[in-house]
């Protein structure tokens, strides 16, 4: 991307440089032009982003479309898709009684059920990893009981969960947290043990005190790495909430999946699963921005 | 009378496994109010040890540092440091790397209009008040030097401690930054430590130069006193038979009788 960038950039330098020389002459008109070049390089940045993939898709709903047409094929076209799933796809939002509802409702159901379990995943995760980043007995206890916890699947807490809550919603919502918390956890104990010794010095030498130092020097310091950790989390997450969802049912995304399955509605699986893919990637581009917003100028 | 600023007979080892390394041997020196020191020495003798047991960074194994007749073994914003490799905080503009040190010393003394003027006045001091707003990565080595050097001097410390302030800088800016430390000096009169490895540098600023030997177990070899008025202006003194003495001095001591043995 960056090599086209490059190109694009070399390409565009004699129009430049004739629209300076032009400068001298009349400088008010110099401008628009100028600004059509730079709109005229984001058409282009755009056009090399969404173009390829775009390409790339109509090329496979092209391949799906052919292997599955045959009398013998087990799954739609994507053709079938469209004619069986219509008001799925284009209407996120309808409401046709309880259990008829669109996709957007369902997904709005689960995000609602990761915010609360990536929330408390997010806060307790680096309150944890501070505490293991810092002290070096904390770690020693605590980092092999972190490093076995968070190797188990997360479905496999689901019936502790039932057991403990007797309720399948607060269940759903401790499987987000303890998928989501290990990798927190981790990140931020790594990124608060890489604090330079020269922060600290500086603190020590401004005697801040402990919350001082929190809030100061270790949230900024360690942030590109507690930010690594919140988006390993929330893809974990978004990873786990289908998954137990297909156990715990209610109205989420993943029920509706397990539902479909079960009424053999293969279409309607197939829109749920675009529709789990984007909102996954969604988020993730969502706190990857939070994290680049958050700690710019930090690498410095 | 008591000196202002005592080290007391420091000694340093570090112990890593089972090896005990000997750094510092029998430190010894009496610092008066307003004086400007340099410690000078080859690369590893224990400088910057020396500079942090002062600062209270690192604890002496015997012996101590003596401040006004008190001991200090802590760190503390009386003894700032400006370290080597100025030691900003990358998330913080100019401006807040300042107040962030104002905000803490000055806490329930000044108001937050006073505190935000001494801010400003101490980034003016370096001539670094037109950069306020700029991040650390945004300006250059010299410039985030004399924004250490401000945020130091902003805490009004007894004293001020430099680990090769200028170590990283071109010449031209070394100059530059040597000849605002000594107007600042003058002006108000701080207490300095200064680490270099530039003999010219150390002739030019200090009242002082304490010659290291050579580690490890490295002692305080010799104390050259520079006995030249001030204010001193560099293009004077290069001709300055005085400061010509002084340099040589400090040369002998480091290239004859206290020669840098590699790998010793
Ligand atoms: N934390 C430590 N643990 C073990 N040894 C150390 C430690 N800190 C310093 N040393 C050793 O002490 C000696 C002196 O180090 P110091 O950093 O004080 O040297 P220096 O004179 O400042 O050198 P330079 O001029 O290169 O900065 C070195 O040999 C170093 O290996
Ligand atoms: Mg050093």
């Amino acid at each position: 991307m960056s090599l086209t960038a490059l190109k694009n950039e070399a390409i565009a330098s004699p129009v430049a440089a004739k629209t300076r020389s032009a400068e001298i002459v009349r400088l008010a008109p110099a401008r628009p032009a100028v600004r059509s070049n730079r709109f005229a390089g984001y058409a282009h940045r755009a056009a090399v982003v969404v173009v390829p993939p775009f390409i790339v898709l109509v090329a496979l709903l092209g391949l799906w479309e052919l292997l599955c047409s045959g009398p013998g094929a087990t799954l739609p076209p994507p053709s079938t898709i469209w004619q069986d799933s219509y008001d799925l796809i284009v209407s996120p939002f309808f409401e046709n009684g309880s259990q008829d509802i669109g996709l957007g409702w369902r997904v709005l159901v689960s995000l609602q059920r990761v915010a609360i379990g990536f929330g408390l995943a997010a806060v307790a995760g680096i309150l944890l990893g501070v505490i293991v980043g810092q002290s070096v007995w904390a770690m020693r206890g605590l980092d092999p009981i972190f490093q076995v916890l968070r190797t188990v699947p997360p479905l496999a807490w689901l019936p502790i969960a039932l057991a403990a809550f007797r309720d399948s919603n607060p269940s759903a919502i401790f499987v987000i947290f303890i998928t989501a918390i290990w990798p927190v956890i981790i990140n931020t104990a790594v990124g608060v043990r890489n604090i330079p010794q020269d922060y600290r010095n500086v603190a020590q030498v401004l005697r801040l005190n402990p919350l001082e130092f929190f809030a100061k020097i270790m949230l900024p310091s360690a942030a590109p790495y507690i930010f690594t950790g919140l988006r390993i989390g929330v893809g974990l997450s978004w990873l786990a909430i289908v998954a137990a969802e297909m156990l715990t049912g209610g109205v989420g995304i993943g029920f509706f999946i397990w539902d479909a399955w079960n009424s053999s509605r293969l279409s309607d699986i197939i829109v749920a699963l675009v529709y789990i893919g984007v909102v996954g990637f969604v988020l993730d581009r969502l706190v990857a921005g939070i994290g680049a917003f958050v700690t710019r100028g930090t690498a410095a | 009378m008591t000196a202002y600023l005592k080290l007391d007979h420091i000694d340093k080892s570090f112990a890593r496994g089972g090896a005990v390394t000997e750094v510092l041997k029998e430190v010894s020196l009496d610092i008066a109010k307003g004086e400007y020191i340099s410690i000078i020495g080859h690369s590893g003798c224990g400088k910057s040890t020396l500079l942090n047991i002062v600062a209270g960074l690192t604890q002496a194994s015997t012996g101590g540092v003596i401040l006004e007749g008190r001991e200090v073994n802590a760190p503390g914003p009386d003894r700032a440091v400006v370290f080597q490799n100025h030691s900003l905080l990358p998330w913080l503009s100019v401006y807040d790397n300042v107040r962030l040190a104002v905000d803490k010393v000055f806490a329930g003394v000044k108001s937050r209009a006073e505190r935000h003027d001494w801010t400003l006045h101490n980034l003016d001091l370096v001539q670094m008040g037109h950069a306020r707003s700029r991040r650390p990565s945004e300006i250059s080595g010299g410039m985030k030097q004399r924004v250490g050097i401000a945020r130091a001097l902003a805490m009004e410390p007894k004293v001020l401690l430099l680990d090769e302030p200028f170590g990283a800088l071109d010449a031209l800016t070394r100059a530059h930054l040597q000849d605002s430390v000594m107007q600042i000096h003058a002006a108000l009169g701080n207490t300095v430590i200064m680490i270099t490895h530039d003999v010219d540098e150390a002739v030019l600023l200090s009242d002082r130069i304490v010659m290291m030997t050579n580690g490890p177990s490295a002692r305080i070899g010799e104390v050259l006193e520079v006995r030249l008025p001030r204010p001193r202006r560099r293009l004077e003194l290069v001709t300055d038979p005085s400061y010509l003495a002084c340099r040589e001095a400090v040369l002998k001591f480091l290239y004859e009788r206290h020669r840098f043995v590699e790998a010793a």
